[in-house]
C-alpha cells in the first residue's frame, strides 16, 4: 500500500541554505507470479517507497536517499545531503548551477485499457498453468515455465526552482520457457529471449499475446532443436530476428553512446566507449541503412516517459541519422559537462540512487524491404533469433552474442534449422556491414528489465524497437 | 535496526491465525557512496534503507511479499498488515503447492561486528589527498550493513556488520588500467596510503610499449581477481541442484557423465571467515563447510529445502537461488616469484570482464580481458596487452590443461550495490593453464 505524502510539505521542512532543491519520491509494486513444472514457484508482491532529497550547494550535487517521509526525516536528509555536498565541492568534478534541473510541470500516465486488479490472482496462475501445459509438448522438455509480472510505479519531483512532475507506470514482463534435453544436449527456447517481452500495458497485453499458441510453438521448437544440426562456422551474411536487434542495439549503440561512459564515469565498473567526443556529427556509425532514435513516445514501449529525473522533457531525437553519429545519450549533466547536444535520459533506478546517463527506448527505425526480400538476398547465411549469451568489452568495441535458434539460410531461402547459433563481431565496422533494414511489417517491440549500469549500481528497464536485419561477412560459430 | 526489525516483526506474527506460518527476513544499510572520476568527486550521498520480506505458508499455499521500513513503526505496521491481508486473500486464489518449505528448528543466532570505520564526515580528506596527480576514478561504498530473519514459530538471527570499500581503477595516459579494491573493517589511513601507492607503481608498468597479440591459444596465469570471476559462473546455471535438474547447468557432464577437472582444483562454500551470515532467507544455518568440487570431482551441488522438497534430495540450506555465499578455492604451490618463470612465454591476465556462458552444457564461457594484462616473454614481463576476446570451456582450464594453483589466497570483496550493499567475497589463489583460447 501506498502511503499518502505532501512533497510541497516536504520541500518546506527544507532548511539548509542550499542553491537549489529537489525532492523525488518513487513507490513502486512489483508483482511477480510464475510457474514452472506445474506448480507455483512465485507468487508475490514486492513494494518500495522512498524520497530522494538532493540539494546543490558550491556548484556540487549532494543526496540523500530515505524511507523515513516525515517533515522530521526530509529535514534530517536535507541537511545531511548538504553536509555531503559541501565536503566534496572542494573537489568537484564540475561546478555545475541549477540550469541542469530545468523547471518543469507536468504529467504522464502510461496507456492502459484494463487495469491490474482487473485480473485475479486466480486467473493469472490458471492462465500461467495452462500455458505451462501447452509448453510441455513432449517428455523431452525437462522444465518449462511461464512468468507474468506487473510493475506500478509512482513518480514524483517537486523542486525549489518549480519543477512538478507526476509520472505513473504501469509495466507487464510476460515470458515463456521450455528446456529440452537428450542426454548431453540441452536446448532452451523462450519467448523473446532474456525476459525481452516487456511493455507499459495493462492486462489486455496479455489477451492480445495468443499465449497459448506461442506456448506451444516454444514447446516444439526446444524439441526441435535436439535433432538440429550444429551452426555452420565461416564468415557468411547473418540476418537477425528483432527479438535479438533489441540486444544488438542495446550493447554495441545504446551504451556505447553514454556521455557519462565517454567522458569516463564509468571506466571503474561498465568501461569506456570507442566513441569519443569528437566523433558526433563525423563518424560513420554504420551503413547509410542505419537510422537510430531515442525515442521516449513510442505508445506503449517499456521505458516512455515525458519527463527525465532531473526534469528534463523527453523528446524524440535522432542519434543516428543515415549512418551518422549525430546526438549523444546524455542528459543536462553530461551535455554542459561535454558540449554535446544530448537527450533526456538522466534516469535513476528508484529513490535510493541518484540519476545517470542511461538509455530509454533506442530503436532502430523501419526500412523498405519485406522479410522475404531479404531472405532472398542471402546465397548462404544463417538466421537467428531471441538472445541466449551477451558479451562485449569495456569499450563496446569486440561483441559476442549468442542465440536461442536459428536456420540456415541457402540460394535465397530459409532451409534447415539449426542449434546454438553464436556470432561475434566489432561493433564499428559491424554496423557498417548492415545491408538491408526490414520494413514495418519486420519491426518488433521489446526492452529489457535488467540493464545494469553505475556506481553504486543501478538496474533500469529499457525498450528497444528494431526490424528484421541483414549484415554482410558476420563471424558465425556453433557450440563446443 | 535490530530492535526495529525484532518488535514489527512480533506485532506481525501476532496477526496471524493458528493455520498461518509467517517468516520474515530483514535487509537494511546506512550507507555513504562518493563517486570519483579523474581524481575529483562526480556524485556523492548517503542512503538508508531497510526492508522486510515477508513469506506466508497458509492453505498449503506460499505467498510472498515485501515493502520498505519507514522506521515509523505505525506506517510500517500498516503496511504489514495490508501484506498479511493480501497473502491471506492470495492463498485461498492461488493455485497449491506441493513444495512447502516450513521453518525448520535450526536455533537463533546473533551476530554484531563492531569497527573502527571511515566516518562519513571524515571520508572526502581520507581519500582524495593521495590520489591528486593521478587518473583515479571509481566508488567508495561505506557504512552499516544489517542482515535478519525470524518466523512465527519463535526463531530469530541477526547479522550486523560495518564496512568499507573503495573500489577504483588508475588510468594511464595511453588509457591502460590498473584496478584496485581496498575494503575493510577497520580504516587505517597509513594502510590506504601505502596500497594507493602500490597501485601507482604498478600503474607504471602499464607505460611498457602494448602488444599485439593474435587470436590463439596460450598458456595463461590468472590472478586471484579473474579466478574469482570464474568461479562467480558457478553460481549462475552452474552448481545449482535446480539447475542441474532443469537442463541449464554447465555442471551436468560432471553429474551424468563422471567428468573431472584436476585433481589440483578444489572449491567449497566455506562460512569459517564470518564475512556473511550463514542463516538464509528461510532462516536456515547452512554446514560451516560444503566441500563443492575436492580434487576435481564434484562432491556436493547447492540445495535449498524447495529443491530437496521437489526432487526428493537432502538440503544443504542453500539460498533459494542456490548460489556460492561464501565460496573458498585450496591453494596450490605455486609461489608469488615463481609465476613469471612458469608461464615462461604466455599471457599474465589480472583480471577478466564480462563472462557469459557461450555453450553452458559444453562449459564454454566467453569474456574478455581487462586491466593489467600482459604478455610474458622468457619469464619476464614484456608489455601490457590489446582487449582479447576469449571463449573456452572450464572443463579444459579448470581440467586438462589446469598446470599449477597459486600457493597464497587472495580476499576478493563482493563489490556489487545492485539494489543493496552486498555482502561477503571469495577466497581464492591465481591458477595457471597450459592453454586458453582468445578468439578475436
Amino acid at each position: 500500500m501506498k502511503i499518502d505524502t505532501n512533497l510541497n510539505d516536504m520541500l518546506n521542512a527544507v532548511e539548509v541554505a542550499a542553491d537549489w532543491v529537489g525532492i523525488r519520491e518513487v513507490y513502486e509494486a512489483h508483482t511477480p507470479r510464475m510457474i514452472r513444472d506445474g506448480v507455483p514457484v512465485e507468487n508475490g508482491r514486492h513494494s518500495t517507497h522512498g524520497i530522494m532529497v538532493e540539494v546543490l550547494v558550491d556548484g556540487q550535487f549532494g543526496y540523500y536517499g530515505t524511507p523515513d517521509i516525515s517533515k522530521e526525516g526530509v529535514a534530517r536528509a536535507s541537511k545531511n545531503a548538504f553536509n555531503q555536498a559541501k565536503k566534496a565541492s572542494k573537489y568537484a568534478l564540475h561546478s555545475f548551477t541549477s540550469e541542469v534541473r530545468p523547471k518543469s510541470v507536468g504529467n504522464y500516465k502510461s496507456p492502459f485499457l484494463k487495469d491490474v486488479r482487473d485480473v485475479t490472482a486466480k486467473e493469472l496462475n490458471v492462465l500461467l498453468l495452462e500455458a505451462y501445459k501447452h509448453l510441455k509438448v513432449s517428455d523431452k522438455i525437462v522444465s518449462a515455465s511461464s512468468l507474468a509480472s506487473t510493475i506500478e510505479t509512482n513518480f514524483h519531483f517537486i523542486s525549489s526552482n518549480g519543477s512538478d512532475i507526476g509520472q505513473q507506470f504501469l509495466m507487464i514482463e510476460f515470458d515463456l520457457s521450455a528446456t529440452a534435453v537428450d542426454g548431453s544436449n540441452q536446448q532452451t527456447r523462450t519467448f523473446g529471449g532474456m525476459r525481452g517481452t516487456c511493455r507499459q500495458a495493462g492486462m489486455e497485453f496479455l489477451d492480445q499475446m495468443e499465449i497459448l499458441s506461442q506456448a506451444n510453438k516454444i514447446g516444439e521448437q526446444a524439441v526441435e532443436l535436439l535433432t538440429a544440426d550444429e551452426t555452420p562456422t565461416g564468415e557468411m551474411d547473418l540476418v537477425i530476428a528483432s527479438d535479438q536487434m533489441m540486444l544488438q542495439i542495446h550493447e554495441s549503440i545504446g551504451h556505447a553512446l553514454e556521455v557519462d561512459r565517454i567522458l569516463g564515469d564509468e571506466r571503474n565498473y561498465a568501461g569506456w566507449s570507442f566513441v569519443k567526443l569528437e566523433d558526433f556529427g563525423n563518424l560513420q556509425y554504420g551503413s547509410e541503412h542505419m537510422n537510430i532514435t531515442f525515442d521516449p513516445t513510442v505508445s506503449s514501449e517499456f521505458a516512455s516517459y515525458a519527463y527525465d529525473d532531473g526534469g528534463l522533457k523527453a523528446e524524440r531525437e535522432h542519434l543516428i541519422k543515415d549512418g551518422v553519429l549525430v546526438r549523444g545519450l546524455g542528459g543536462m549533466e553530461s551535455q554542459v559537462r561535454s558540449g554535446i547536444n544530448g537527450v533526456a535520459n538522466f534516469r535513476s533506478s528508484s529513490w535510493n540512487r541518484a540519476p545517470i546517463d542511461r538509455m530509454a527506448n533506442i530503436n532502430l527505425e523501419p526500412g523498405d524491404s519485406s522479410f522475404n526480400e531479404i531472405i532472398s538476398n542471402v546465397d548462404r547465411g544463417v538466421y537467428v533469433e531471441s538472445n541466449r549469451s551477451w558479451s562485449i568489452d569495456d569499450y563496446r568495441n569486440k561483441f559476442q552474442f549468442g542465440c536461442e535458434y536459428g536456420k540456415l539460410i541457402e540460394n535465397g531461402k530459409l532451409t534447415k534449422t539449426i542449434k546454438n547459433p553464436n556470432y561475434r563481431g566489432i561493433s564499428n565496422p559491424f554496423w557498417n556491414s548492415l545491408k538491408m533494414v526490414g520494413n514495418k511489417d519486420t519491426f518488433g517491440i521489446y526492452g529489457t528489465p535488467n540493464c545494469g549500469k553505475g556506481e553504486p549500481n543501478q538496474v533500469i528497464r529499457v525498450g528497444h524497437a528494431s526490424p528484421v536485419c541483414l549484415f554482410s561477412n558476420v563471424q558465425v560459430f556453433g557450440g563446443a | 535496526m535490530e530492535s526495529q526489525f525484532k518488535s514489527l516483526s512480533k506485532k506481525l506474527f501476532s496477526l496471524l491465525s493458528k493455520d498461518e506460518v509467517l517468516t520474515a527476513s530483514f535487509t537494511g544499510e546506512e550507507s555513504q557512496f562518493i563517486r570519483y572520476n579523474n581524481a575529483k568527486i562526480r556524485q556523492t550521498g548517503l542512503v538508508d534503507d531497510s526492508s522486510i520480506g515477508l513469506k506466508m505458508i497458509a492453505n498449503n499455499r506460499t505467498c510472498n511479499g515485501s515493502f520498505t521500513l519507514s522506521g515509523d513503526e505505525n506506517i510500517d505496521l500498516l503496511r504489514g498488515r495490508a501484506e498479511i491481508d493480501r497473502m491471506r486473500i492470495e492463498s485461498k486464489e492461488i493455485l497449491e503447492d506441493p513444495y512447502i518449505v516450513m521453518p525448520s528448528g535450526s536455533g537463533s543466532s546473533h551476530e554484531l561486528k563492531t569497527a573502527n570505520g571511515l566516518d562519513f564526515d571524515d571520508a572526502v580528506d581520507a581519500i582524495m589527498p593521495i590520489v591528486q596527480g593521478v587518473d583515479f576514478v571509481g566508488i567508495l561504498s561505506n557504512g552499516k550493513m544489517y542482515r535478519g530473519n525470524s518466523n512465527s514459530l519463535g526463531q530469530e538471527h541477526w547479522f550486523e556488520t560495518e564496512s568499507f570499500c573503495l573500489d577504483y581503477s588508475l588510468v594511464s595516459k595511453n588509457h591502460q588500467m590498473v584496478k584496485g579494491t581496498f575494503a575493510g573493517t577497520d580504516w587505517e589511513q597509513n594502510k590506504y596510503e601505502n596500497y594507493l601507492k602500490l597501485s601507482k607503481q604498478k600503474l607504471k608498468m602499464m607505460e611498457l610499449k602494448p602488444v599485439s597479440v593474435d587470436t590463439g591459444e596460450y598458456r595463461t596465469w590468472f590472478e586471484p581477481a579473474a579466478v574469482s570471476d570464474f568461479i562467480d559462473m558457478f553460481s549462475w546455471n552452474g552448481i545449482s541442484e535446480a539447475s542441474i535438474r532443469q537442463g541449464c547447468s554447465g555442471f551436468g557432464k560432471m553429474r551424468h557423465d563422471g567428468v573431472r577437472l584436476s585433481p589440483h582444483f578444489s572449491v567449497s562454500e566455506d562460512f569459517s571467515s564470518g564475512m556473511v551470515p550463514k542463516f538464509n532467507s528461510n532462516g536456515e544455518v547452512s554446514p560451516s563447510l560444503i566441500p563443492i568440487i575436492k580434487s576435481g570431482e564434484l562432491k556436493n551441488t547447492l540445495i535449498s529445502s524447495r529443491t530437496a522438497s521437489e526432487y526428493n534430495a537432502e538440503t544443504n540450506y542453500a539460498e533459494t537461488g542456490e548460489y556460492l555465499r561464501s565460496p573458498k578455492m585450496d591453494s596450490g604451490s605455486l609461489s608469488q616469484e615463481n609465476i613469471l618463470k612458469e608461464i615462461d612465454n604466455g599471457l599474465y591476465l589480472s583480471n577478466i570482464h564480462y563472462l557469459n556462458w557461450s555453450d553452458n552444457p559444453g562449459g564454454r564461457i566467453t569474456g574478455l580481458t581487462r586491466y593489467a594484462c600482459f604478455w610474458v616473454n622468457n619469464g619476464e614481463i614484456e608489455g601490457p596487452i590489446n582487449t582479447m576476446r576469449f571463449d573456452d570451456t572450464f572443463y579444459k582450464y579448470l581440467g586438462e590443461n589446469l598446470v599449477h594453483v597459486g600457493k597464497e589466497t587472495e580476499y576478493i570483496p563482493n563489490t556489487s550495490t545492485y539494489g543493496n550493499r552486498e555482502l561477503g567475497g571469495t577466497i581464492c589463489p591465481g591458477i595457471l593453464a597450459n592453454s586458453f583460447a582468445l578468439t578475436l
